[in-house]
C-alpha cells in the first residue's frame, strides 16, 4: 500500500464502503483494467459509464471477486478482500450484486430465492427469514408472485425479484451489472424506479449502465471509463454538459446522435 | 415347445435375475455415490482435487470391467485375502457390487459433470455473490439443476449397468443370470437357441422400462429457463 488513491468520494464518515487500489487486470495480452483508483463513500451512488469493452462489467465484477485481479488491492468497508475461502465468502455476503441476466436461482421458487442467503449464510431463522423477504417483495412489488419459479415472471419482475434477493443479505453496497441491458423497453423503467428508491434510501450503489437518465437522476458521482482506465469523473449534471476529455466528449456525441 | 418350458422348472431364471437386479441396486447407489464426490472434486477450485478426480475417471474408464472384478477375486481375495464378508458366496457378489461401482463411478462422474454443464455459469455466481462457499453452492444450487439435466446421461449409465451385472459371473457371481445361462447352454444342448434367446429377452425386459422412466423424468424435471 505505497500509494493512497485519492479519487474523488465523499469520506465524510470515516473509510469509504469501496476502496480500489492500483487495480490491474489481464485478459491474455490485453489489459482490461489499468491501475483503477476507485474510492465509494457510504451512501454514495456511483455510475460507471464507458463504450463496450471499456472494462467497466470486470471492474464491477471484480469488487466482490467474481473476476480475480493481477495487481492491486480492493477493500470493502476496510477489509480487503482476500483470494479464497470463507473470509471471501463472508465479505461477499455484505456485498450485493444484480446481473444483467438476473441469475435467479431457476429451480427454486421466488420466495425461496430470497431467502436462500439468509438462512444458509446469516443463519437466520427460516420463519424470519421469510417474513422478511415477503416484506422486501412487496417492496419490489413481486410479493403476488412469490410461489412462482423464475421463469414465470417476466424479465423485469425477475431483475426486481434479484435486487430483492440481495437486499435480504442487507448488503453494504449494491452493485449492478447493466442490470436494464437484457430487458425489454417497457420493462426498464419499473427497475429503474426500484433501484432509484433504493439511492434515495441511502444505500450505497455502484452502477454499470447505458441509461443516462438514471445516471443523471440518481447519481452523487459518473465515473467514465475507457480502454480499462477510468479517464473522467464528475458530477453527472457536470459530467454530461461539460466533459473534460475527448473521449468522453467523444461518447456523448455518439449516444445523442442515436 | 414342453422341451423348452422344462428350462424353466430345472432353472430358476426369474432367482437368477433377480441377483442381477440385486447387483444393478447396490452398484448404482454406491456408483452414483461415489461418481457424486468425483464429479465435485472434477469442478471445485482446489487444483489437486480435479487432478484426482480426472486421474481417477481416466484410469477406470479406461480399464475393462472384467479386469477389475477379476482382480478383485483373484488378487484382492486369493492373494491378499481381503474379504468384505465372511460367507463365501456373499463376499464375492459384495465383490462383484465394489467391481461394478469403482467401474461405473467414473462414468457416473462424466454424466453428472455433463449435467452440470447445462447450468449457466451465473447460477454459480448469483451463489457465490450472496456468499455461499463452494459447497454449499455445489449442493443447493448447481447439484440439484445437474442432476436434472443429467437424467438421461445416467439413465444411459444405468442401462449400462444393468447389462454389464453379467460380467460379475467371472468374480464367481455363479447364480446371477448369465452364469446360469451358461450352465443351461451346456445341460441343454436340445435348445441352444431359444436358451440365448429366453435371457437376452429377459434383459430387454428390464432395461425397457428404464429408458422409457428416464426419458419421462427428463421431461418432468427440465429446469425452466
Amino acid at each position: 500500500m505505497s500509494t493512497e488513491p485519492q479519487t474523488g468520494g465523499r469520506v465524510a464518515d470515516g473509510s469509504p464502503v469501496v476502496r480500489l487500489a492500483n487495480v490491474n487486470k489481464h485478459y491474455g495480452p490485453l489489459h482490461v483494467l489499468k491501475d483503477i483508483n476507485l474510492e465509494v463513500a457510504k451512501g454514495e451512488v456511483v455510475v460507471v459509464l464507458g463504450p463496450s469493452g471499456s472494462g467497466k462489467s470486470t471492474l464491477c465484477r471484480a469488487i466482490n471477486r467474481l473476476e480475480t485481479i493481477d495487481s492491486g488491492e480492493i477493500y470493502i468497508d476496510g477489509k480487503k478482500l482476500p483470494a479464497e475461502g470463507k473470509e471471501l465468502a463472508r465479505l461477499r455476503a455484505d456485498v450485493g450484486m444484480v446481473f444483467q441476466s438476473f441469475n435467479l436461482f431457476a429451480h427454486k421458487s421466488i420466495l425461496d430465492n430470497v431467502t436462500l442467503g439468509p438462512i444458509k449464510v446469516k443463519g437466520l431463522p427460516k420463519d424470519e427469514a421469510r417474513k422478511q423477504a415477503l416484506v422486501l417483495l412487496e417492496r419490489v412489488g413481486v410479493a403476488n408472485q412469490k410461489d412462482k419459479l423464475p421463469a414465470q415472471l417476466s424479465g423485469g419482475q425477475q431483475q426486481r425479484v434479484a435486487i430483492a434477493r440481495a437486499l435480504a443479505m442487507a448488503p453494504k453496497v449494491m452493485l449492478f451489472d447493466e442490470p436494464t441491458s437484457a430487458l425489454d423497453p417497457e420493462m426498464i423503467n419499473e427497475v429503474l424506479d426500484t433501484m432509484i428508491t433504493l439511492a434515495k434510501e441511502g444505500m450505497t450503489m455502484i452502477v454499470v449502465t447505458h441509461e443516462m437518465g438514471f445516471a443523471r437522476k440518481a447519481a452523487d458521482r459518473v465515473v467514465f471509463m475507457d480502454a480499462g482506465q477510468i479517464v473522467e469523473q464528475a458530477a453527472p449534471e457536470t459530467f454530461f454538459t461539460n466533459p473534460r476529455s475527448d473521449r468522453a466528449r467523444d461518447f456523448l456525441s455518439k449516444l445523442i446522435t442515436h | 415347445m414342453d422341451n423348452y418350458l422344462s428350462l424353466f422348472t430345472e432353472y430358476n431364471i426369474a432367482a437368477a435375475f433377480w441377483v442381477n437386479i440385486q447387483l444393478t441396486f447396490w452398484a448404482a447407489l454406491i456408483s452414483l455415490a461415489i461418481g457424486t464426490v468425483l464429479a465435485l472434486m472434477r469442478i471445485s477450485p482446489v487444483p489437486s482435487f480435479e487432478a484426482i478426480g480426472a486421474a481417477y475417471v481416466t484410469i477406470f474408464r479406461n480399464t475393462p470391467l472384467t479386469i477389475i472384478i477379476l482382480f478383485g477375486v483373484l488378487a484382492l481375495f486369493n492373494q491378499l485375502g481381503f474379504t468384505l464378508s465372511p460367507n463365501f458366496n456373499e463376499n464375492f457378489f459384495r465383490m462383484a457390487v465394489m467391481g461394478l461401482a469403482i467401474y461405473h463411478a467414473a462414468f457416473v462422474c462424466e454424466a453428472i459433470r455433463s449435467g452440470v454443464n447445462t447450468v449457466p455459469v451465473g447460477q454459480a455466481e448469483a451463489a457465490r455473490a450472496i456468499g455461499l462457499g463452494f459447497l454449499p453452492a455445489a449442493r443447493l444450487i448447481i447439484l440439484p439443476q445437474a442432476f436434472r439435466g443429467a437424467v438421461v446421461p445416467l439413465g444411459n449409465v444405468l442401462i449400462a449397468l444393468i447389462k454389464n451385472t453379467t460380467v460379475a459371473s467371472v468374480g464367481s457371481v455363479a447364480v446371477e443370470a448369465s452364469s446360469v445361462m451358461k450352465t443351461a447352454l451346456e445341460f441343454r444342448g436340445d435348445i441352444i437357441i431359444p436358451i440365448f434367446l429366453t435371457f437376452a429377452l429377459g434383459f430387454v425386459l428390464i432395461v425397457i422400462p428404464v429408458g422409457l422412466l428416464t426419458t419421462w423424468l427428463s421431461r418432468k424435471m427440465a429446469v425452466a429457463r
